[in-house]
């Protein structure tokens, strides 16, 4: 009886530690790919949009994230801008990251635009 | 005597082994370089790397410009490496931290010989790369440049010309002169295939395209942007 109220306990543990995992993934994730054009603050000002023809979509904006559904988030960071109809400045994901990395950085998006 | 001599000889040996190439590498390159693979792996680790990769430079690199530029190097990526640890908030936009930039250390013209043949020596697995995979001959650079900047965007992060497009990369304009067309081909190709965690997507460009835009590449490294500059 001991047995089986610790093993849910464990697994609830495990669960915690390792989600804490995918989202320190999911934050590297961001910054080494995503930070160079939508910023170190994900407001779309990073470093590189000086000379960009088209501004890059701020993520900390409810506004402008609002309206993109999740599967909308996972299309255009897999295949890119384009295959939302938005600017092909947003390049496809898909060669560097898995499924799994991308369902992880649409959660870290949520997390900074802190809307559905 | 005879174990005097001996001794003499293996340390005249020594020192000669101290100025060859590999064992400048070893001394003063291999702190921010990676003279051996893999890649990274995972993106911190790319983050621990202060400097391109350089265990397959043979592949990747021109003889005669390695040679040059270790001589009198200048910054090819506006950013660093990595471009994550050398930006900071700005006002408008994220700028470059120029304060935590260092410049690359300078060799003297007879160790950049050596270090640039010793370099050359390391070459890629041959599956990444074939050569004549650069067809060349009359491709249209001016639709190379299209194909670069309006249907790819790669201005987005690299600059074009001194001051113009994107600081994360690093700049394009004199890539053709540092670089070996059949690397930039298969690179442009797959870069995850090179460096898994590099901040370059692979933009599953046509191959014809991908040609057009070497072509391009060559192109601009022939203007003399020192003078420009």
């Amino acid at each position: 009886m001991k047995k089986n109220s610790i093993f849910p306990a464990l697994l609830i543990l495990l669960s915690v530690f390792a989600s804490a995992v995918w989202a320190s993934e999911a934050e590297d994730n961001y910054k080494n790919f995503c930070w160079q054009c939508h910023g170190m603050t994900g407001n779309g000002m990073g470093v590189n949009v000086q000379d960009m023809s088209v501004q890059p979509r701020d993520h900390t904006s409810a506004k402008s994230m609002g309206g993109r559904s999740d599967a909308d988030l996972f299309k255009v960071i897999k295949e890119g801008g384009l295959a939302i109809d938005k600017s092909v400045l947003m390049p496809p994901w898909g060669g560097t990251f898995s499924d799994e990395e991308i369902h992880d950085l649409v959660t870290y998006l949520r997390k900074l635009c802190q809307c559905r | 005597m005879k174990h005097f001599v001996l001794i003499a000889s293996l340390m005249a040996t020594g020192s000669a082994l101290a100025t060859d190439g590999d064992a400048i590498l070893e001394q003063r390159c291999a702190g921010c370089h990676a003279l051996s693979g893999p890649a990274a792996q995972s993106v911190p680790e790319l983050w621990k790397r202060k400097g391109p990769d350089l265990f397959y430079a043979g592949s990747k690199y021109k003889d005669n410009w390695l040679e040059k530029w270790l001589v009198k190097p200048r910054r090819i990526r506006p950013a660093g490496y990595h471009y994550v640890q050398h930006i900071k908030p700005g006002k408008k936009r994220d700028m470059v931290d120029m304060s935590t930039l260092t410049p690359h250390p300078v060799l003297s013209a007879e160790d950049a010989e050596d270090v640039a043949e010793a370099l050359m020596k390391r070459k890629a697995p041959a599956d990444l790369i074939t050569k004549g995979d650069f067809k060349g001959g009359s491709i249209s650079a001016s639709f190379g440049e299209m194909v670069f900047s309006t249907f790819n965007g790669c201005m987005a992060c690299h600059e074009i010309e001194p001051n113009f497009g994107g600081l994360s990369g690093p700049e394009v304009y004199t890539a053709a002169k540092r670089m070996q067309e059949d690397y930039l081909v298969s690179y442009i190709r797959n870069p995850q295939a090179w460096n898994p965690k590099t901040p370059m997507p692979n933009k599953h460009t046509a191959e014809q395209n991908i040609q057009k835009i070497v072509r391009y590449l060559q192109a601009l490294a022939k203007e003399n942007w020192d003078e420009k500059k």
